[in-house]
């Protein structure tokens, strides 16, 4: 079953909150991932980890060259799955 | 030359998670040691082990904290904030002062076999995460305190086998003793889970028994038939005297001796020679005579060739003075890496509240033990210098001797 856009956000911040421990109050669409989700280099690393197990997908590093917001990682994850 | 004093301990073990749990269960020598069927599932000879719960870190450590800090670390960070508490050591003072760490550790296999496994099934390295390396380097404990407290002075670790931990506060001593350090959190710590123990299981140096696990360690028994591999955390917070009476804080007592040596022979067969120096070496750099101490932890593992000698060397150094011996690993079984710290802090646990622990399950002596003054039952004494032995493959030996304060 395709995922919808809504799914794809709902589990991105599940996780965000969940494992990363990101506030929930500070998840919004123009959130910046560093600055206002206190994301480091080494989240990055597991960023992938959480996308690989809760997608089935692979990330490499340049695929967030141009992610600075959290809907630039709602839109790569959904350009990945569809 | 500076005094060197211990200000705070802090213990994280199979027989007590704190220093009065630790103590309750030396006075009664209660052991620390269970029968793991899940060892034995997994092609163990022997599922005897010490035994500890993992701590809960998630209300103490942010998430990138936790995730560098493997098994051994968790066990290290409990034990260290116990020591720092008691030392009186607020964050304050690591801002203000160049505060180091020198810690035992000898493996981190669990980390390294957990982050292998992820490898081989999703053949991509970034899927083992961020924080796997900083689990599986050997100097992840002292990497993790050093960031944890962002502590700014001497920063490595000592692997030496089960001396790990006894050296540590050997090489902390100095460094205090010497002026170019004022105040070093030191320790041991070692891992328990059955990805750490399988080879050293292999070699059949692990105790077997039928029934009570707790008869499993005897030291010094001619029925002794092995260790046990047990673990945990301990911490010691080594100070210059002048700093701890400036700062006020708790003077516990004085490293006042560390003796070393190498046995120079088999890499996991004792010898007599290379402990019986180490004890020499630290009675020397401690300026007294063997007749001044009053209790000596033994190393004594409860294997066969290990007691044996190493009873022959406590005879060497101590048979004159028939000073009063045990083996606490009768109760904790082989803290390994940790021991030489541990068995520190268990030393100094008596000397504070003056009784000798058990050496438990002590009930035909061997030939070579009978020459010694072995405490088989707890033994109300006032200690005033004790001297701890550790020694490790390779034949690397520890003593250290302290002193009431």
């Amino acid at each position: 079953m395709v995922m919808t856009k809504e799914d794809i956000i709902q589990k991105i911040d599940d996780f965000l909150i969940d494992e990363f421990e990101v506030e929930e109050e500070d998840i919004a669409a123009d959130a910046n991932l560093k600055d206002t989700l206190g994301l480091d280099s080494l989240d990055f690393v597991d960023l992938v980890v959480a996308v690989e197990s809760n997608f089935g997908v692979k990330l490499v590093g340049e695929d967030f060259v141009n992610v600075t917001t959290l809907q630039n990682f709602y839109d790569l994850i959904e350009r990945k799955l569809h | 030359m500076r005094r060197v004093v211990i200000t705070g301990m802090g213990i994280y073990s199979c027989i007590g998670k704190n220093l009065d749990e630790v103590k309750t269960s030396l006075y009664e020598g209660k052991s620390g040691i269970v029968n793991d069927q899940e060892r034995l599932d997994f092609g163990y000879r022997s599922g005897l082990t010490g035994m500890v719960d993992e701590p809960e870190l998630k209300k103490l450590l942010s998430r990138r904290q936790r995730l560098s800090l493997g098994e051994e670390g968790r066990y290290a960070y409990m034990a260290t904030i116990e020591a720092l508490k008691n030392a009186k050591i607020e964050d304050s003072f690591f801002d203000e002062n160049e505060v180091g760490v020198i810690y035992g550790n000898d493996s981190t296999a669990r980390s390294v076999v957990e982050s292998t496994d992820i490898l081989r099934e999703k053949k991509d390295t970034t899927l083992v995460g961020s924080g796997a390396i900083f689990k599986a380097m050997n100097s992840t404990i002292t990497m993790n305190l050093s960031t944890i407290f962002r502590l700014r002075g001497v920063n490595f670790t000592i692997s030496a086998a089960c001396a790990s931990g006894s050296h540590s506060i050997g090489m902390g001593y100095h460094l205090i003793k010497s002026g170019l350090q004022d105040c070093i959190i030191t320790g041991g710590a070692q891992e328990i889970n059955k990805l750490a123990m399988g080879s050293f299981d292999g070699l059949g140096v692990f105790a077997t028994v039928d029934g009570d696990p707790a008869k499993a360690s005897r030291p010094f028994d001619q029925a002794r038939n092995g260790l046990v591999p047990s673990g945990g955390g301990a911490t010691l917070i080594l100070e210059s005297y002048e700093s701890a009476v400036k700062r006020g804080a708790p003077i516990l007592g004085e490293i006042i001796g560390y003796g070393f040596s190498s046995n120079g022979g088999h890499i996991s067969t004792p010898n007599v020679d290379g402990p019986s120096r180490a004890m020499r070496n630290a009675l020397h750099d401690a300026n007294i005579d063997a007749s001044v101490i009053d209790y000596v932890n033994a190393h004594a593992t409860s294997t066969p060739v290990g007691d044996s000698n190493e009873a022959k060397a406590i005879y060497e150094v101590f048979g004159e003075s028939n000073t009063p011996v045990s083996s606490t690993k009768s109760m904790t079984g082989h803290e390994c890496w940790m021991a030489g710290a541990s068995e520190v802090i268990y030393g100094m646990i008596m000397m504070q509240n003056s009784f000798v622990a058990p050496n438990i399950n002590l009930e035909n002596v061997d030939e070579d033990a009978a020459k010694l003054n072995i405490v088989k039952e707890t033994l109300n004494k006032k200690i005033d210098v004790f001297l701890s032995n550790s020694f490790g493959f390779g034949g690397t030996n520890s003593a250290l001797i302290l002193k009431k304060c």
